[in-house]
């Protein structure tokens, strides 16, 4: 058995996950590094998410999965975040109080505070979660996600469907987070979005890992394959399948 | 055709006037019911939150059952609870029968079903939509289900409007268990139905008015709580 290196945080080996006779994903391995920032980047369909899901552990795979610090906490932040119809502050109060249910509530009171400082929602505290804008909502999620103090932040296309100013707003966050030394693993659409800020890209096509390589080799090496006509816009729907 | 508006006019005068009997037989009508929906509640919100989220073995045959007696007729209720609570059923000792807490158990019994299909089905279709988000923020089966109840309030509210309305509305078991004594178990549906045969319809028509005003004030009531104005609500918020 290979050994590891010991800032791994998660270990994938030949994982793979089937959502009935869909396989979503095939034969995955990588693994997530302290410090981290992955990209996960590909077409439609191509498996960015269940990998994204496979990492985090909330869906049934084979092959195997190692989680190097079990003790460490992971959050994820959905592409459509959920929201309880409670206040923004309850929101945030009982994603604290699940993720640390031994820590004074005092204590988690005020990280629940910091969280909100943090991504500039201290004002909507006590507003309906659900009554915030597209981009506020992010926001929240992002904050929930960063408030229990995550080893590793998934998050799934967390800028789709913002405009391009709460883009902006949630771009800034996520590069704090990292500049903080969180280790994120996203994934995204927006292929400028993993230039700036991811130090590594993973590359899926038809839910298998084609490529995985940092950053600025992923977009200067230009000999990809498919990828190339992916990163050209030219990866049609018939080339696609 | 003046009969009937004759009926009309007296039902609008006992109204009117507070009659004392169609007062007792209303406030027994909302107690009794009222009590069915609260044990329905306790019992039947818990369990269908626990049904939507737990997995065991023979699951679907208990939903299938569970189905099924959505469609429990009154009548069937009232005859079961008759035969536990007669002095030779298993439950005689307890002395209940022909009581308005006869009159509870039989509605709780028809009620608990409903209850529980609707609330398990709310909670469902909610975990479809936010399930992987409170697993991923480590929420047990547990967590979860509390969670989802307290998301889906206003839809539980409504579900127990539902209850209510089927409650209040049934008469075939408590006329069983409570056997329709004047002034004891006498309620708005026993009532209705004891004063048409009587040829009594300007009470039967005043009860039969204030079964819909009660039922259309719940759903006002309902309506002003899902806008948030109650201080419940604020506090929920």
């Amino acid at each position: 058995m290979t050994m590891l290196p010991a800032s791994t945080l998660i270990a994938l080996r030949d994982a793979s996950v089937a959502y009935g006779a869909v396989q979503a994903v095939r034969n995955a391995t990588m693994r997530v590094a302290q410090g981290d920032f992955i990209a996960v980047v590909g077409a439609n369909g191509s498996g960015k998410t269940s990998l994204l899901r496979l990492l985090h552990g909330v869906v049934a795979h084979s092959g195997s999965r190692e989680v190097l610090r079990p003790a460490g906490v992971q959050a994820m932040v959905f592409q459509r975040p959920f929201l309880l119809r409670l206040s923004v502050w309850n929101n945030l109060r009982i994603a604290l109080w699940l993720a640390q249910p031994d820590t004074a509530t005092a204590l988690r009171e005020e990280r629940a505070e910091e969280a909100l400082r943090r991504v500039g929602l201290v004002a909507l505290r006590d507003r309906p979660a659900r009554s915030l804008s597209g981009g506020e909502q992010q926001r929240l999620a992002l904050a929930r996600g960063w408030a229990v103090r995550p080893d590793i932040l998934f998050l799934d296309e967390p800028t789709a469907s913002l405009d391009p100013s709460a883009k902006n707003d949630v771009e800034a966050l996520l590069a704090d987070f990292a500049a903080d030394g969180m280790t994120l693993v996203m994934s995204t659409h927006n292929l400028g979005q993993a230039k700036r800020l991811a130090n590594r890209v993973v590359y899926m096509d038809e839910g298998r890992i084609d490529i995985d390589l940092p950053t600025a080799d992923f977009f200067g090496s230009g000999t990809l394959g498919r990828a190339d006509l992916f990163l050209k816009g030219k990866l049609s729907w018939s080339l696609a399948g | 055709m003046s009969a009937v508006l004759e009926s009309f006019a007296t039902a609008f005068r006992l109204i009117v006037h507070a009659d004392p009997a169609l007062v007792r037989t209303v406030a027994l009508s909302l107690a009794v019911s009222g009590s069915a929906c609260l044990c329905a509640a306790a019992f039947g919100l818990a369990s269908g939150a626990w049904l939507a989220v737990a997995r065991f073995p023979g699951q679907r045959a208990v939903l299938l059952v569970l189905d099924t007696l959505l469609a429990l007729p009154s009548v069937v209720v009232g005859l079961a609870v008759y035969l536990l609570l007669s002095r030779s059923g298993p439950l005689g000792s307890w002395g209940i029968l022909f009581t308005p807490a006869a009159m509870v158990i039989a509605q709780t019994i028809l009620v608990l079903p409903i209850v529980t299909a609707l609330a398990r089905q709310v909670v469902a279709d909610a975990l479809r939509d936010g399930g992987d988000q409170l697993r991923s923020m480590g929420a047990g089966a547990l967590a979860s289900a509390v969670l989802m109840l307290m998301h889906e309030r206003w839809a539980m509210a409504t579900v127990m409007l539902i209850a209510f309305g089927r409650a209040i509305a049934e008469v075939g078991a408590v006329m069983i268990v409570g056997g329709n004594i004047d002034g004891v178990t006498r309620v708005m549906t026993t009532t209705i139905a004891l004063e048409t045969s009587k040829g009594d319809l300007p009470l039967a028509l005043a009860l039969g008015f204030v079964l819909l005003v009660v039922v259309a004030l719940l759903n006002v009531a309902i309506a002003l709580f899902r806008r948030g104005s109650s201080p419940l609500a604020a506090d929920l918020r």
